[in-house]
């Protein structure tokens, strides 16, 4: 089609080698039903390279106890294990101080906790929160809630038909009621990337604080939240060849200090009697009871691992691996693919004319492929462009042109099949 | 396609393509409306009733593969049945797609067996289920059930799922 992508394909994917990652990636080895397992759902979940594996082990066979507790030997070393996985996180994501820096059980948890501890102290009836038609369930359903209890209202940013927001669009909808914008910074449906940074700074000239939804992007690219300037961004570990169960909420010192702890209980507190609880400083107010300690230092060794292979390297090879997809599907006559925005993370979005989605996915998965069918825990966006569901396949740096080619194969064996 | 396990057989493939008794009956008795809002199934079935057995049935709606087949079998399955023995296939079916009727053991279910293959795929149940549950619905004058009802006995069976 276009030369520059076929030169692209034949060097060697901005020196990253394949092959070597995948060996760091046990699962990777799996066969489904008699063949090799092609993993392309990744924006669900992604794999745990050894590394990780490894560190879980490490931790639960010679390090493991309860932290900021006892004074002995092993709480001593979890607890300083725990944070210094808080500071691999803030360095991963150049948060100005490692205190910004909240652990939670993933995105979804990140997001309900800026929902009650800044959107039930600080909106009330008559106010506005603005959300986009890309939004994961997981940043419109808080809202929601926050939205009936307190009498506020939602304003939906629209898209384009390729699936991009439309700015101008945003941009009137921020007004003197608008007391938070939630936008994702990459959509988990269609795969457009936002243009947060532009989103961020047009709020901020009108004093409304931005939460991004980073769980899409924290696995592909290089995060700054500095540069960025938001003040809330959430992701999770699993996603980004961590474990499940763990999560982070970055945000800025000033609004964490301001906002009310989402759950109460221990070590989220300086001292309780029955008459007053004064609660504790920044992070530890918003980690009540005891964090899944294995999990937040494994995802310390995932942001290590990912550091490792380097997010320019894994953003190009992505980059790569989107284009050569994209250019095979688009040649299969009755493959139309969704969300088509100018920038877009590898996140491959598909509807088979007269096939249903669950049925792409169950016979792709007999071909050992793994994509995603559904509506992605996006309905807005599937109602926007007027279909129940998709198929999608996302891909990681561990991912192969062979394996789109695998890909490409079942979709047309699927055709075969049900056409 | 040699393995029995397998769920896309020839024969569903075949009720996929060439749905029986295809459309809305005008002079239905009972008729209900079903709906799986997780993957956007929806199918109308219509049902004409005359002493007391199904005199008539008819399909239409958006579905899966394995959703359509299923309700064009149904169809097929129950024509001429009276009210009981409709509703014992009910039941039977819905045991079989979760795993719990022995499709070697006494039933009768007949060709409907080739939907054993489903109960290993816990996400694909409530496709194959639906059809079935949108007679059950009509016969007992409700106007509409959904695979995500509170109520739903399959209700275990039914799988969200993140990102």
């Amino acid at each position: 089609m276009n030369l520059s992508r076929t030169e692209l394909r034949q060097v060697p994917t901005g020196g990253l080698d394949v092959e070597r990652i995948r060996a760091d990636f046990p699962i990777l080895k799996l066969k489904v039903h008699g063949k090799p397992l092609v993993y392309v759902d990744n924006a669900a979940s992604s794999q745990m390279p050894q590394a990780v594996l490894d560190r879980l082990i490490r931790y639960q066979t010679s390090q493991h106890s309860n932290i900021h507790r006892a004074v002995h030997y092993l709480s001593e070393t979890a607890t300083a294990e725990y944070e210094a996985a808080r500071r691999k996180l803030a360095a991963f994501i150049n948060a100005k101080e490692e205190r910004e820096v909240v652990f939670t059980s993933g995105t979804t948890d990140a997001i309900n906790l800026v929902a009650h501890g800044y959107g039930r102290k600080f909106i009330g009836a008559g106010d506005e929160i603005v959300l986009t038609t890309l939004e994961h369930h997981a940043n419109i359903v808080p809202w929601q809630m926050v939205a009936e209890e307190k009498g506020a209202r939602i304003r939906v940013v629209p898209v384009n038909d390729r699936g991009e927001l439309i700015l101008e669009e945003y941009l009137k909808l921020l007004g003197p009621r608008t007391r938070i914008v939630g936008v994702g910074h990459v959509s988990n449906a269609l795969g457009t990337i936002n243009p947060v940074r532009e989103m961020i700074a047009a709020a901020h000239e009108r004093g409304i604080p931005v939460l991004v939804d980073g769980a899409q992007a924290a696995p592909h690219m290089q995060l700054d939240m500095q540069a960025l300037d938001c003040d809330f961004y959430a992701f999770s570990g699993h996603k980004m060849f961590g474990p499940t169960g763990i999560g982070v909420l970055y945000g800025k010192a000033a609004w964490l200090e301001k906002m009310q702890p989402f759950k109460g209980g221990g070590d989220m507190i300086l001292s309780v009697t029955f008459e007053k609880t004064v609660y504790n400083v920044i992070p530890g107010k918003f980690e009540a009871g005891t964090p899944p300690i294995a999990a937040a230092i494994a995802l310390g060794a995932a942001a290590d691992y990912i550091n490792s292979i380097g997010l320019s390297r894994i953003h190009a090879h992505e980059t790569d691996l989107l284009d050569y997809a994209t250019d095979r599907v688009n040649r299969l006559p009755g493959v139309r693919i969704i969300g088509t925005a100018e920038q877009k993370a590898a996140v491959l979005s598909f509807v088979v004319e007269g096939v249903h989605p669950h049925d792409v996915g169950t016979l792709l998965n007999e071909e050992g492929i793994a994509v995603r069918t559904g509506h992605h825990c996006a309905q807005p966006i599937m109602q926007r462009f007027g279909i129940p569901a998709t198929s999608r396949a996302s891909f990681a740096f561990y991912n192969t042109h062979a394996e789109v080619d695998a890909l490409v194969a079942g979709i047309r064996k699927v055709q075969k099949t049900l056409g | 396609m040699a393995d029995s396990k397998q769920l896309y057989q020839e024969v569903i493939l075949d009720h996929n393509r060439k749905p029986r008794n295809w459309g809305v009956l005008a002079d239905a008795t009972h008729r209900a409306e079903g709906h799986n809002p997780l993957c956007g199934d929806h199918l109308t079935l219509t049902v004409r009733l005359r002493n007391e057995a199904v005199d008539a049935v008819n399909f239409q709606g958006e579905s899966c593969a394995i959703c359509k087949a299923s309700a064009s079998m149904m169809t097929v399955a129950v024509k001429g049945k009276s009210r009981d023995d409709t509703e014992r296939l009910v039941r039977e079916f819905r045991d079989l797609a979760t795993g719990k009727l022995d499709a070697a053991g006494p039933h009768h279910l007949g060709r409907l067996t080739v939907f054993a293959g489903v109960s290993d795929l816990p996400t694909r149940v409530k496709c194959a289920i639906l059809p079935w549950h949108t007679l059950h619905a009509a016969l007992n004058d409700e106007a509409s059930t959904t695979t995500e009802a509170e109520a739903d006995p399959m209700q275990a069976q039914v799988i969200g799922g993140a990102g």
